[in-house]
């Protein structure tokens, strides 16, 4: 997917000023927060979890030689035909070839961010496939031709009026209202899909070494038969996504569902081991497994690796304030929100990403929300050092911190300063002390807020004063 | 016991009341405060902004400063979270003073907790007639865990009554420079957070950091409310609140 993560600011204020959008995001605000709080205190050591799976997802990236090579030979074994990739490009090729191979004309697709990220429908397409994509929200975006908004909750920008309006012109219906009626004839449109598809497309929540398994969690049942009914199956996954046992992958799954959507566990775990064996009363014949590089182990070996931990439960952005009020689409590629900030630099590059890493207040509610709780701020923070050492941050940034650091460190320079700047600053604050407009980088302040005046005096000429008249001695 | 107080630049420049309440606060409490008199910044600006080495040159400015003391109390969870779960992280490469860095770290608290836990403040010698609504900066409850520690010294006051608001723990939309890079944005989250205190309906709204009051402050007063007091949390204890205390 080509990044269009350099208009954030732009962007993001159109998103700001969108009513329509704004009254969706409103609506939707919350509804995940408060459904994973509320998992997570039906038990009592979620806390406890979180730290064991951290530490597991830790494990797998520090041995992820042995265990994807453990999975590539149990999986091998069990029929999957497995193969790697590591560009895009080359991931893309690989299902084209498959495809013409297997003489496929039809593919339905569960969803998969690895396949936004590489591109992957609108390749297909140009070789000439019919790609359907299957999960009610990609569905959704398809067929308004956008991008996913949200990792697991792809159209969670567009209202139940609009998927309406949509439906009712891209099936050639009457206009329904009711959500369930909408469902229903989503489900009555793709049903058909399914049932004459050629190849099927997953991703993979996991991999499980000990078995040579692939594993998906759906809620709406499309990727059970995405998985099972055409012919060939491909699963797409990311290298990162190994773990060792199925112990591992229960616990594992507790704090996905419940960090994602508040579920104690989804509607549908499929594990997939091998192709249809004979006896099977379903699967598909041929079952390949395509292991995706796409900049993962240039992550692994950088200050960022613990981005890799991710399992893409989408938690941090429902959590982030940030997220929460300009949507997903303002950054620009396929993972918004903080671990977006962290991945779209981290794949696509530091310069064609440079607000995303700035545009965080650095709450935090982010990383205490993560199941693996990646340190998502101290990861932001890095990035930002990193465009200091490009040489990406602008002129007037490092000018102004180069200039308060070179003032606060010389302590009588600064008390002379901020004696003159506090008294203008109380002159300007007029009789209801309120700064009204600032100029420069200070109007991006004043221009909703107005700014408390300072009161005349600074703490440090207060206490001296007082120190004197008192002849205290603490004064250094 | 000696302790140390860094007042923050931006109390220093911008609200000194607190630094007086603060210092009063612990004098109350029987320390033996050591204001350092070439005190400026904690360097949080520079080491959020990716400006790491101006950050470590008032890091290690700050840690020589308070080099001598038993604790360093400080009147904001973000500039104390910063001495406290930062420094170290930020000196790693030096390990001379990496070490005096953590060992800085394990004698900083913010003030709140450093009454609560460390001091075990019985009674609050302040008045407060209405009603107060809390709101948790997110360095101070997510980096120092302040939670409880304002909410109990609160309660010791008489005539205060706290009403909690929604989303006490959502934040502000400060974030340092981030409040004046995407302003919009930043101005949105506040405005969110005014509209959580207006529904309170409390008399005023307390907190324990500066960069916070500032723009919810700033953010009310836009939205013309000229009636909702903003105070420091050390104002409050000592009932020097505002900014007209000298």
């Amino acid at each position: 997917m080509h990044a269009t993560s350099t208009q954030f600011k732009k962007v993001a204020s159109q998103k700001l000023a969108d009513p329509k959008l704004q009254a969706t995001l409103a609506n939707a605000k919350g509804r995940f927060v408060v459904a994973r709080s509320d998992a997570v205190h039906d038990i009592d050591n979620f806390e406890e979890m979180r730290e064991a799976a951290a530490q597991l997802r830790d494990h797998c990236l520090d041995n992820l030689d042995v265990y994807l090579e453990e999975w590539e030979r149990k999986a091998t074994a069990a029929g999957a035909i497995v193969h790697w990739a590591e560009s895009a490009e080359q991931m893309n090729q690989l299902i084209l070839d498959i495809a013409r191979d297997n003489e496929v004309r039809k593919v339905i697709k569960s969803k998969s961010m690895l396949g936004e990220e590489t591109g992957l429908n609108e390749y297909l397409e140009n070789g000439g496939l019919e790609v359907r994509e299957t999960d009610l929200g990609e569905y959704i975006v398809q067929q308004a031709k956008e991008h996913p908004s949200h990792i697991i909750a792809p159209a969670t920008h567009k209202s139940k009026e609009d998927i309406a309006k949509l439906f009712a012109e891209k099936h050639d219906r009457p206009q329904l209202e009711d959500i369930t009626e909408l469902t229903h004839e989503a489900r009555e449109i793709l049903r058909p899909h399914f049932l004459d598809a050629d190849m099927g497309i997953s991703g993979a929540n996991f991999l499980v070494a000990e078995t040579g398994s692939t594993m998906i969690v759906t809620n709406e049942g499309n990727g059970r038969m995405t998985t099972t009914m055409p012919r060939v199956h491909v699963a797409i996954t990311g290298i990162e996504k190994c773990i060792p046992t199925l112990e591992d992958l229960s616990l594992m799954l507790r704090v996905l569902t419940r960090s994602a959507t508040g579920q104690p566990i989804s509607n549908y775990l499929s594990v997939t081991t091998g192709p249809k064996r004979d006896g099977d009363t379903d699967g598909p014949e041929q079952f390949h497994v395509i292991l995706v590089d796409v900049g993962r182990t240039r992550v692994l070996g950088s200050n960022l690796r613990e981005a890799l931990r991710c399992i893409r439960c989408g938690s941090c952005m429902n959590h982030c304030p940030v997220y929460q009020n300009v949507g997903g689409h303002a950054y620009g590629w396929v993972y918004p929100g903080p671990i977006g900030s962290v991945l779209t630099p981290a794949y696509v590059g530091v310069d064609k990403a440079i607000d995303l890493p700035n545009a965080a207040t650095l709450c935090n509610q982010c990383g205490v929300a993560c199941p693996v709780k990646i340190p998502l701020p101290d990861l932001m923070r890095k990035l930002r050092e990193k465009q200091t050492e490009l040489g990406l941050k602008s002129v007037w940034e490092r000018a102004g911190l180069r200039t308060w650091t070179w003032v606060a460190t010389r302590p009588v320079l600064y008390g002379l300063l901020t004696k003159v700047a506090v008294r203008f600053g109380k002159l300007a604050g007029g009789k209801d002390r309120l700064l009204h407009w600032l100029p420069f980088a200070g109007k991006e302040w004043t221009s909703e807020r107005d700014l408390p005046a300072p009161s005349g005096k600074t703490f440090r000429e207060i206490y001296a004063a007082r120190a004197r008249r008192d002849g205290e001695a603490n004064v250094r | 016991m000696r302790v140390g107080l860094f007042v923050t630049c931006l109390a220093d420049l911008m609200r000194p009341s607190i630094g007086l309440a603060t210092l009063k606060l612990l004098e109350q409490s029987g320390c033996e405060v050591v204001v350092p008199a070439a005190q400026t910044c904690c360097g949080q600006p520079g080491y959020n902004s990716g400006d790491r080495a101006g950050a470590q040159a008032l890091a290690r400015k700050v840690i020589s400063e308070f080099d001598d003391c038993d604790y360093v109390v400080v009147p904001s969870g973000s500039c104390g979270g910063m001495i406290k779960t930062h420094y170290a992280d930020l000196l790693s490469e030096f390990s001379d003073v990496k070490v005096k860095a953590e060992w800085l770290a394990a004698r900083t608290w913010e003030l709140t907790g450093f009454l609560v836990n460390v001091i075990g403040m019985k009674d609050v010698d302040a008045n407060f007639n209405g009603t107060v609504t809390y709101h948790d900066s997110c360095a101070g409850l997510r980096e120092l865990g302040v939670k409880q520690q304002p909410r109990e010294l609160l309660s010791k006051i008489d005539g205060l009554t706290i009403k909690e608001m929604d989303g006490a723990e959502q934040c502000c939309g400060f974030g340092g420079t981030f409040a004046i890079k995407y302003g919009d944005i930043s101005s949105r989250l506040a405005d969110l957070k005014c509209d959580d205190v207006e529904k309170a309906e409390a008399d005023a709204l307390v907190l324990g950091d500066l960069g916070c009051m500032l723009n919810i402050e700033g953010r009310l007063r836009r939205r013309g409310d000229k009636h909702t007091k903003v105070l420091h949390i050390a104002e409050v204890l000592t009932g020097m609140s505002g900014r007209e205390t000298e």
